[in-house]
């Protein structure tokens, strides 16, 4: 069995969730394996980091520089590729900065690499066997990784049930850092602009994706809302073609959002989208497409067109609060 | 400014539902409607402007077969100088790291300044662009948003990081990028466009034009196989509301009322 090891993310100080999913999923692929945790950093707030690691993986290879103050994918790949040995098996989270550092390192070191697993089943003879999603989630694979040069696998994060291991008193070893060839300079962050409507505080979002086909019906859902005392919010093809701004999207790259109910209509439900629903609400789907992977995690499921739908519903739930109204 | 965009025809998911086939080995291919992947023609669109802006030609490269040309034909009908098809039998099969050689063998014996590829197909893979770069030692970029050329042989460029932030970097050329959707709004093409550039030849490179290493690719090749395919768990199934619109919208109302929807 191939030795495995999980590079590990940070941020301020503090490990991110994913460490423990990655722990989670080295167990999937050996019962028994004893992952060793590989990161890289600067200064006093990566040096926590390193000893908060110790609680859950038995070694703990730190690679410091002052050029891997901020996770530049392109300098933390060279880091990785200089100490990880030959044919080691390594886990990261398939975010945006798996997506940006994983498959340049499977050719730097020589290694297979799949991206966004869902699932490890285990391995059998030269080659682990996992689970990934295509289409947008509308259909699953299995799929062979041939591990005997290694292999670099990139797990979706939220998909492997966190574990940690009890082998307190692990011990940070530290790596050298490389020397560095910078093509690539990070230069700063931008913060997104907070726009109009803030839809992390709204207790009702209806929430609309590409169905609702062009900019003039926005307007539809907008009444919508208006009637549930909510706002709309949006999935990334909206913002995309520009019918909504971007502080209206929900997803990975969007806002998190954690309303009591989540009208989904015309969106199809791929995980970046799912990955911004948060506190468990209460979803409904609104779906042309019976097999919408939308439909597998709402709790109510309506197959209808979304625009002759909504207005019929706007108008019930007008009906509905007059007639309140006037029983007061 | 000489660039290259790689790019790929996929079944279209907004067109199609798509289903498992009987035998279970791969999706109901029969009635798909095919057409260019989408990040793909976002990043054909940002080609093409920056060449408006500084100059130089785009060329837009595909692995594939007969089938695929259409999708070449359609994206110099937008604006892309040159088509390339690079085809070989021996190519079918291939995995990310395949594919990834097969292109980098044409960049060696060709010269680009920068190559885009859409952000990810229809697989998710999101993998021939890095591994493309790494081949090349190239520098790479993923999720690029915004593209700014600079003086001195280099590119400003924002990626997409969690929450809606962006990051902001600054790359040397020739480098490789992969182009996120939404970075512009691709310009449309009509019919008569796609006419216009029907007999524009389209050169096609085979295994042996390209000195190809043949050890990594074709199905032989990979390291990385596809086993079958499956329908999804159904989790935990959406209760479905069923009826004229006016029922089941008088259904929802009262299960709505009860989760704190009417407010």
């Amino acid at each position: 069995m191939p030795r495995i090891f999980a590079y590990i993310q940070h941020k301020g100080g503090v490990v991110d969730d994913t460490a423990a999913e990655l722990f989670a999923a080295a167990r999937k692929i050996d019962a028994a394996a004893t992952p060793t945790a590989v990161v890289t950093g600067w200064g006093a707030d990566f040096d926590a980091v390193c000893q908060s690691l110790c609680g859950s993986f038995a070694e703990v290879w730190k690679i410091t520089s002052e050029a891997l103050a901020y996770p530049n994918a392109e300098l933390v790949r060279q880091a990785v590729a200089s100490v990880v040995p030959a044919g080691s098996i390594l886990l990261v989270a398939h975010d945006h900065f798996g997506w940006d550092f994983s498959p340049g390192l499977s050719i730097k070191i020589n290694a297979g690499f799949v991206s966004d697993i869902l699932d490890i089943e285990g391995v059998a003879g030269n080659s682990v066997k996992l689970v990934r999603q295509e289409f947008g989630g509308q259909i699953s694979t299995h799929v062979l990784c041939d591990i005997s040069t290694g292999a670099v696998l990139n797990l979706r994060p939220g998909a492997f049930k966190p574990a940690e291991g009890a082998a307190a008193g692990g011990q940070v070893i530290e790596k050298p850092a490389p020397a560095f060839t910078a093509k690539r300079r990070y230069i700063e962050t931008v913060v997104a602009e907070s726009g109009d409507v803030d839809i992390t505080k709204e207790k009702v979002l209806v929430s609309i994706g590409r169905g609702i086909g062009e900019k003039d019906n926005v307007a539809i859902a907008e009444e919508l809302a208006e009637a549930l005392g909510g706002a709309v919010s949006c999935s990334r093809p909206v913002v995309d073609a520009k019918w909504m701004e971007k502080s209206r999207q929900v997803g990975s790259s969007g806002k998190t959002v954690k309303p009591k109910v989540y009208m989904a209509c015309g969106i199809s439900g791929s995980f970046q989208h799912l990955a911004g629903l948060k506190g468990n609400p209460f979803i409904v789907a609104i779906n042309k497409n019976p097999k919408a992977p939308i439909f597998r995690v709402a709790d109510v499921g309506i197959v209808a067109d979304m625009l002759e739908f909504m207005p019929v519903l706007t108008g019930k739930v007008q009906e509905e609060k007059s007639a309140l109204v006037g029983k007061r | 400014m000489e660039i290259l965009v790689c790019a790929k025809r996929v079944p279209d998911t907004s067109e199609n539902e798509i289903q498992l086939n009987d035998a279970g080995n791969d999706i109901e291919r029969d009635d798909l409607v095919y057409s260019i992947n989408e990040p793909d023609n976002y990043a054909v669109e940002e080609a093409l402007q920056m060449v408006e802006r500084a100059g130089g030609t785009v060329t837009v490269a595909t692995v594939g077969g007969e089938d695929d040309e259409e999708i070449l034909r359609r994206e110099m009908a937008m604006g892309a100088k040159n088509g390339v098809m690079i085809s070989d039998e021996a190519f079918e099969g291939s995995d990310g790291k395949g594919i990834a050689t097969i292109l980098k063998a044409y960049v060696a014996k060709n010269h680009y300044d920068l190559i885009l590829t859409g952000v990810q197909a229809e697989d998710g893979g999101a993998q021939v662009g890095g591994m493309l770069a790494a081949m090349l030692d190239y520098p790479f970029a993923s999720l690029v948003t915004s593209i700014e050329v600079l003086d001195g042989g280099k590119l400003k460029i924002s990626r997409e990081i969690e929450g809606g932030n962006k990051e902001i970097n600054e790359i040397d050329l020739p480098c490789v990028l992969s182009i996120q959707t939404g970075i512009n709004e691709p310009r449309y093409v009509g019919m008569r466009g796609i006419r216009q550039v029907a007999s524009v030849p389209i050169p096609t490179f085979g295994a042996d034009d390209l000195g190809v290493d043949m050890a990594a690719v074709g199905a032989a090749g990979n390291k990385v196989k596809r086993v079958d395919y499956f329908v999804p768990p159904a989790g935990k199934g959406a209760e479905m509301l069923e009826g004229a619109p006016e029922e089941i919208a008088d259904k929802l109302i009262v299960l709505l009322k009860a989760k704190g929807g009417l407010n």
